[in-house]
């Protein structure tokens, strides 16, 4: 099984992280001006890159603390994991 | 009369005792702090009379006005106090008071898991049986302690010594843990 490596405890197994789709998608800063389209296009559309990809993972069976990853969406590698609040490094695919 | 979590299972897992010596200890007191201001940190570690550990995945342990006692790392911000049964109540006052105004939580959480230590040469080969972190004492050394995935179910793991372990189970995944256990203990009970 594939081996995660969570920016506070090292590299688990997958089986103890959860998903949290794409990272970095800011919450609008006035909501109640977003046309209904608008605030659509902020809550259900998402990237879908072929290559590196910045998502949010949660280490729910080991510290419970959610981070960031880049993953390679053609081979599944994890290029890089930050912790939340830190700049996306820059990597290469 | 309070029955401990594995109570039932006290003879099935004496019985393993020629691979592994399995001991529950119940009841132990148990408390989850929520901190991230240092200072705080050191007071409630003074309080206590063991220092809070500073390393990600380490227990720290040792001897203070409650006794002897242990704090877990179980994130950045969050620890786990365990000491001898019946404390919790006072330790929580204690700890409350020596974080004062920085701001954290200290609760209760005696009732969530109960103790079971292992101990027998083989503890690291059982144990591997159902556990994905590298076990080997150069990368799990004396004073590791994570909280993982043991055969499905969450467990905190304590390296208390180079064979022995402590492990902290949900008091309702107590008995699954422990058939668990039974069942990866018989090869070695064959040949024992």
């Amino acid at each position: 099984m594939q081996l995660i490596p969570c920016p506070w405890c090292g590299p688990r197994e997958e089986a103890e992280f959860h998903y949290g789709g794409q990272a970095h998608v800011a919450y609008p800063e006035d909501p109640a001006a977003l046309t209904d389209e608008q605030w659509a296009q902020y809550v259900f559309f998402r990237e879908n890159p072929s290559g590196p990809f910045a998502e949010r993972w949660s280490h729910h069976a080991g510290c419970r603390r959610w981070f960031n990853a880049v993953r390679d969406t053609r081979t599944h590698d994890l290029l890089a994991v930050y912790r939340v609040g830190e700049p996306m490094p820059e990597v290469t695919a | 009369m309070t029955v401990s979590p594995l109570a039932a299972w006290r003879d099935r897992l004496a019985a393993l005792a020629p691979v592994l010596d399995v001991a529950e200890v119940p009841f132990r007191s148990q408390l989850t702090v929520r901190v991230s201001d240092p200072d705080a940190l050191a007071a409630a570690g003074s309080a206590l009379g063991v220092p809070f550990p500073s390393a990600a995945c380490t227990f720290t342990s040792g001897t203070g006005p409650f006794g002897d006692a242990e704090v877990l790392w179980l994130g950045p911000d969050e620890f786990l106090v365990t000491a001898s049964p019946g404390l919790q109540v006072t330790i929580e006052e204690v700890l409350r008071g020596a974080l004062g105004t920085a701001g954290g939580s200290v609760v209760d959480t005696s009732a969530q898991r109960t103790t079971v230590v292992l101990q027998g040469p083989l503890v690291r080969q059982v144990l591997a049986h159902g556990c994905s972190v590298d076990l080997h004492p150069s990368s799990a050394p004396v004073g590791t302690c994570v909280q993982t995935l043991l055969a499905r179910t969450g467990i905190v793991l304590q390296v208390t010594g180079e064979d022995r372990c402590t492990i902290l189970v949900r008091s309702s995944f107590a008995e699954y843990f422990a058939a668990w256990l039974a069942d990866a203990c018989t090869e070695y009970l064959a040949v024992a």
